[in-house]
């Protein structure tokens, strides 16, 4: 493109343009939970909350039921800690497995797993419910983080297709120094993977901290409610249309996803790219 | 213990989690609902075998169920493709090499990093409603306000919208995609006189095949299992008139909400087949426009 000529202007124009229109709603959303909920719809097409008001956030923040939003975070936050030791222990450890050992029945394994991560939920949803509950586990976490300890097929596969990157000569070396295949795993892969790990892990986090489906099946005390569940009861007890506080409580869970997002932006979109993570 | 032994304990005792856990929690529960396909089972009676009857019913006496078949399909087959289309526009346009690239990557991927989220669903919900902005734009450029939420057809076009509008990781990874196309190649074609749509159709599009195929398969795969965003902007009733019964959403009522829980096991395995079948059309036509460099033409 030549630089500074009217086709880059036309190009800024259109594609910065496009941007806005894309991250309009947001902007919207957000300005919206600052305006008093009877103006939210009244004045829908204006951009400036006049008057300018908190009062949606300090409502929202008292939560329901006698819970404030608080204690929502912090379930969710114990959530996501679990998920995040569940992944990146079991992930890591298959996927060297996968990529580094030579066994009997790899090949198959490592087609199971293919396949597997084109499984709908669905199939297993229901008898997974059963089980669980057959051993007490409702209205935990433990039905929801208990098979994260297990692996999951997407991050595997990340992680094998990184560990493949890595040149076999460190492993020999490490070998012939007299580490054995664990210590080759802990001290000479583990260290090397630590970009891939990133991105497992703040994927982790964003489908942890977005889960509905999982909550709403094996959670069932507000005490133990994640955000999601929360802003889904704000809509369903919405009788009183109390909108700000929802925009406002809305707006409080989309905020950890915008900062991880810009600070680990590299891995988030690289993560992406190189290996077609969903989003 | 000879070497090959060793060798071998070391390999199950890493991949030993994910054995474990797909026996658990994978095949067992797979076992498990096909069984409970074929039995009548409400969660608190015990399963009693009616044979074919919840897959005769299916597709026989329940108009529900061949609402949210309808629904999906239309879902998917609507949603996809323009979600694709649109990745592909913008991941061109941004392969234009500019250095500002880098940000708006970041912006436009932005909506699919908050999509899934019930934040977003909230939004949505409100940005379509009677007086949100979008009818208020609709007014404004002279057109009539939609009444998204009384209208089965509107209501499930807001939900396509909404998919549409993640289309940022299919784009990233086409932007990857083309990336990796050689420029000589381009340049090549520029000497031999192609214009713009010619080197689209000859060199980006068989070269973006594999890709392609790729984004079709996963995003068809996903669309059809999408349940939050149906749920919320719903509330959980698939409505109007069952115009956002999404199949995943009705197989969780069905499930959890009517307590069918055989039924909507049967619901499930179809829903596996169905996929399955998706995903096999898919890859018996990609012999025909996908193009691997490897094979050399």
């Amino acid at each position: 493109m030549t630089k500074k000529g009217p086709r880059y202007y036309l190009y800024h124009i259109l594609v910065g343009g496009f941007a806005i229109l894309l991250l309009y709603p947001v902007i919207w959303l957000f300005v919206s939970s600052f305006k008093e909920s009877g103006d939210i719809f009244v004045t829908a097409g204006s951009l400036i909350p006049d008057p300018f008001t908190l009062l949606n956030y300090t409502q929202g923040w008292e939560g329901f039921g006698g819970y404030g939003f608080g204690t929502f975070i912090k379930n969710t936050i114990v959530f996501v800690i679990w998920m995040l030791a569940g992944h990146l222990i079991s992930c890591s450890l298959i996927a060297f497995g996968f990529a580094r050992l030579k066994f009997a029945g790899r090949g198959f394994w490592f087609m199971i797993m293919l396949v597997t991560l084109m499984l709908p939920y669905e199939v297993v949803m229901i008898p997974q419910y059963i089980i669980f509950s057959e051993l007490g586990w409702l209205n935990s976490l433990k039905p929801l983080v208990v098979p994260a300890f297990f692996g999951h097929p997407f991050f595997i596969f990340l992680l094998v297709q990184f560990i493949r990157t890595i040149p076999r000569e460190l492993d020999e070396a490490a070998t012939i120094d007299g580490a054995n295949t664990f210590q080759i795993f802990y001290k000479v892969i583990l260290p090397l993977i630590v970009p891939a790990l990133a991105t497992t892990a703040i994927f982790t986090f964003y489908w942890t901290w977005d889960n509905l489906l999982g909550p709403v099946l094996y959670l069932n005390s507000p005490e133990k409610y994640t955000v999601s569940m929360a802003l889904n009861m704000f809509l369903s007890n919405e009788t009183v249309s109390n909108w700000g506080a929802m925009f406002a409580m809305s707006i409080v869970t989309l905020v950890p996803v915008f900062v991880i997002f810009f600070i680990f932006q590299r891995y988030v979109v690289e993560g992406i790219s190189t290996t077609g993570l969903k989003g | 213990m000879n070497a090959r032994v060793r060798s071998n304990l070391w390999g199950y005792f890493f991949i030993g989690p994910f054995i474990i856990g797909f026996l658990a929690f994978t095949i067992v529960p797979m076992l498990a609902s096909l069984y409970f396909s074929f039995t009548s089972y409400g969660l608190f009676d015990s399963p009693k075998w009616i044979g074919f009857e919840n897959y005769i019913k299916m597709f026989t006496e329940d108009p529900r169920y061949i609402q949210s078949l309808k629904v999906t399909f239309i879902y998917v087959l609507g949603g996809v493709p323009l979600r694709l289309a649109f990745a592909l526009l913008v991941a061109m346009l941004l392969n234009a090499g500019s250095r500002a690239v880098g940000w708006y990557r970041t912006l436009y991927y932005l909506p699919s990093l908050i999509g899934g989220s019930v934040a977003v669903a909230i939004m949505w919900r409100n940005i379509f409603g009677d007086d949100g902005i979008v009818n208020l734009a609709l007014e404004s450029v002279g057109l009539d306000a939609i009444r998204w939420f009384g209208e089965p057809t509107a209501a499930l076009w807001m939900l396509i919208f909404l998919s549409i509008w993640q289309f940022g990781s299919s784009m990233l990874i086409f932007l990857a995609g083309l990336k990796s196309i050689p420029a000589s190649f381009y340049e090549a074609a520029s000497v031999d006189g192609a214009n713009f749509i010619q080197k689209f159709f000859r060199i980006t599009l068989p070269m973006l095949s594999p890709v392609l195929l790729f984004n079709i398969i996963m995003q068809t795969i996903s669309a059809f299992m999408t349940f939050v965003p149906a749920f919320i902007i719903s509330k959980g009733t698939g409505g109007p008139l069952d115009g956002t019964l999404l199949y995943s959403l009705y197989l969780f009522k069905q499930g959890f909400e009517y307590f069918n829980m055989g039924y909507a096991s049967a619901m499930a395995w179809v829903m596996l087949l169905i996929v399955a079948a998706l995903t096999g059309i898919i890859f018996w036509t990609s012999k025909y426009w996908v193009h691997y460099e490897s094979e050399g033409k």
